[in-house]
């Protein structure tokens, strides 16, 4: 495959500062890459090939003026369609907005821009991030590069697969109940849900605004700290943004040292329910991470057991008014308007008619959740579980540093499998679902394959505390590349499963 | 407690959602299975345990009352659904009685 292509995005940046090749260059290559291969992956709704070289020449252009530029200028990165960019089509994954061009952009968006980062398109998505396998796109599924007939995760399915499939080596997420860690577990990426408040929900589509958090995908645990630290930080623009410094972040995914670290094993999240493999492929990297010189305990959270309830409860509530600005009034589509029928029918068609089957679903037991008779039995007691949650993180944090689990229960299934049960397909969010809702910080890391798909290891850390994340991923990356040989995207392309990912060659 | 078809047509009519007969039909037992597996939630919330509705305590987060740019209005109107003299034009409000 291309060297350009195979590149992490700190080589690539590196590549770009010295002159040895242009971000124009760096950039058609990974656009005739999304030509090449897209047709089988459906990673992006859409893409911005014009707009992506202007940004790319702006880049050189910074260079020969002898500029300095900045950690990441000039690489391409694969936007989550949740994120506003100004002109640039934004749908969500909905009907519901199709066509609609934001006439703003958001604060992560602003800053990836400053930063020289070259945004290559819109990457596709469950219809407003609800979802575990892109199958509620309004549009079309994704698929896992690894297998085309399995899912690759979701809310945020295609920027992980972009990733996978060498379209982007950066990528942007969202993760309310686990849309950037699961696909990055799926498609064997890295994906990471910073504190809650830690990056800007400026112009990004609200799903449950107590529980979004913008968040850094990667195929390297560096290259996902170097984009958390262009993303990251204080925004005034945001009330609900945490006004602290950002930890070093890239310091701590360059230095991967955990001599000494104690690692918390949650007992909830695994056992009954989890595939064999997964459980195998987890248990080994523990003995990784103990050859790093970590210490293993092991952590009860017993109130764990009630999050996906509490979950289901509380997300659905703030979707249900959240979703309530799709009226068909000042933007996106309108449906009935034949200059006699009322405002309200309109708006009861138009959402009939724009909303897919999940959205319906969450919007409704939202309604329900928060209706007069059940709000205290069912919203008031998903708030207390959120309260409990929250204590059993701060007990396990004084005996662990950060706690460890499968970042999902099983590998990616296949796609159509779970999408008339959607109990099912909630259960994908079972072990990333808890950092939510206390608000701290996770990531998700590859370490292995089970039946040929592979698997990723979750890591929680407190709230501020992200270094640890990378210090850890990075300790763990290291360690599993060495036993391996390469990375686990380096299988993939060594096996004929992934021989159709070496089209991109100009 | 099982929701049949006509509570969720309730419930969707609250939420300006029209659903046809047979999301209805398919919606209710799925709701059904959801709500159940949720309740658990009420085990443990005893009385003395306080509500989360947050997980960063914030309160009253203002900015410096300074005056900023805003978007155009053309900006703005470009993306609705219809505009009329630099409004956004809206279907009936008012019903045939008022």
């Amino acid at each position: 495959m291309n060297e350009l292509l195979r590149a992490t995005a700190s080589e690539l940046a590196g590549m770009i500062a010295d002159g040895e090749v242009s971000s124009r260059e760096v950039t058609q290559t990974h656009l005739d890459q999304i030509a090449a291969v897209d047709g089988r992956v459906n990673a992006f709704l859409h893409v911005a090939a014009d707009r992506a070289l202007a940004a790319a020449d702006a880049v050189d252009a910074q260079r020969a003026a002898g500029e300095q530029l900045s950690p990441l200028a000039g690489v391409p990165l694969a936007m989550k369609d949740i994120f506003c960019a100004q002109g640039m089509p934004t749908t969500c994954g909905s009907r519901i907005l199709e066509g609609w061009l934001p006439p703003y952009d958001a604060t992560i968006t602003s800053r990836l821009a400053q930063a020289g980062v070259v945004v290559l398109g819109k990457t596709n998505m469950d219809e407003f991030a609800m979802g575990s396998s892109t199958e509620n796109s309004g549009f079309f599924v994704t698929h896992n590069p690894w297998d085309n007939t399995k899912i690759p995760g979701g809310s945020g399915g295609g920027s992980a697969a972009a990733l996978a499939s060498f379209e982007a080596p950066l990528a942007l997420g969202t993760d309310t109940g686990g849309s950037i860690r699961q696909p990055a577990a799926v498609t064997g990426t890295v994906g990471v849900k910073p504190t809650y408040g830690g990056t800007s929900r400026y112009g990004v589509v609200a799903m449950a605004s107590s529980l979004d958090t913008p968040g850094p995908c990667a195929r390297t645990v560096l290259d996902a700290a170097l984009l958390h630290q262009v993303i990251g930080g204080w925004d005034p623009m945001d009330s609900t943004s945490i006004n602290a410094p950002l930890p070093d972040v890239v310091g701590a995914a360059r230095s991967g040292d955990i001599a000494g670290m104690r690692i918390g094993v949650v007992t909830e999240l695994g056992g009954e329910g989890y595939a064999p493999g997964v459980e195998q492929r987890f248990a080994e990297a523990l003995e990784a991470l103990q050859r790093r010189g970590a210490e293993i305990v092991e952590v009860s959270c017993p109130s764990f057991d009630y999050a996906l309830a509490a979950y289901y409860l509380i997300m659905p509530s703030e979707v249900s008014s959240n979703l309530a600005r799709f009226d068909a009034m000042r933007y996106g589509l309108r449906v009935g308007d034949d200059g006699n029928t009322s405002a309200e029918e309109v708006m009861n068609l138009t959402r009939g008619a724009g909303f897919g089957a999940e959205a319906k679903r969450r919007i409704i037991i939202g309604t329900y959740a928060l209706s007069a008779g059940y709000y205290d039995a069912y919203y008031g007691s998903a708030q207390k579980v959120r309260t409990l949650i929250k204590r059993d993180f701060d007990a396990a944090f004084t005996t662990a540093d950060v706690l460890v689990s499968p970042t999902t229960p099983t590998t990616a299934f296949t796609i159509g499998e779970r999408v008339d049960d959607p109990l099912a397909m909630y259960k994908a969010d079972l072990c990333t679902i808890p950092s939510n809702l206390a608000g701290n910080c996770a990531i998700s890391v590859p370490c292995g394959l089970a039946d040929g798909l592979p698997v990723g290891f979750q890591v929680m850390a407190p709230a501020l505390a992200d270094d640890r994340l990378y210090r850890v991923g990075a300790a763990l990356e290291a360690e599993l590349a060495a036993g391996w040989g390469g990375s686990l995207l380096d299988q993939l392309l060594a096996s004929p499963a992934g021989a159709y990912l070496e089209g991109g060659l100009r | 407690m099982a929701l049949t078809p006509a509570d969720v047509a309730r419930l969707a009519e609250l939420a300006r959602i029209r659903l046809t007969e047979d999301e209805l039909s398919a919606l209710a037992p799925q709701l059904d299975v959801i709500l159940d597996a949720v309740a658990g939630v009420a085990e443990v919330a005893s009385a003395d345990v306080p509500l989360t509705s947050h997980a960063v305590p914030l309160t009253n987060v203002f900015r410096p009352d300074v005056v900023g740019p805003s978007l155009a209005a053309e900006a703005v109107l470009a993306a609705a659904p219809a505009a009329e003299d630099g409004r956004f034009r809206v279907p009936r409000i008012l019903g045939e009685e008022q």
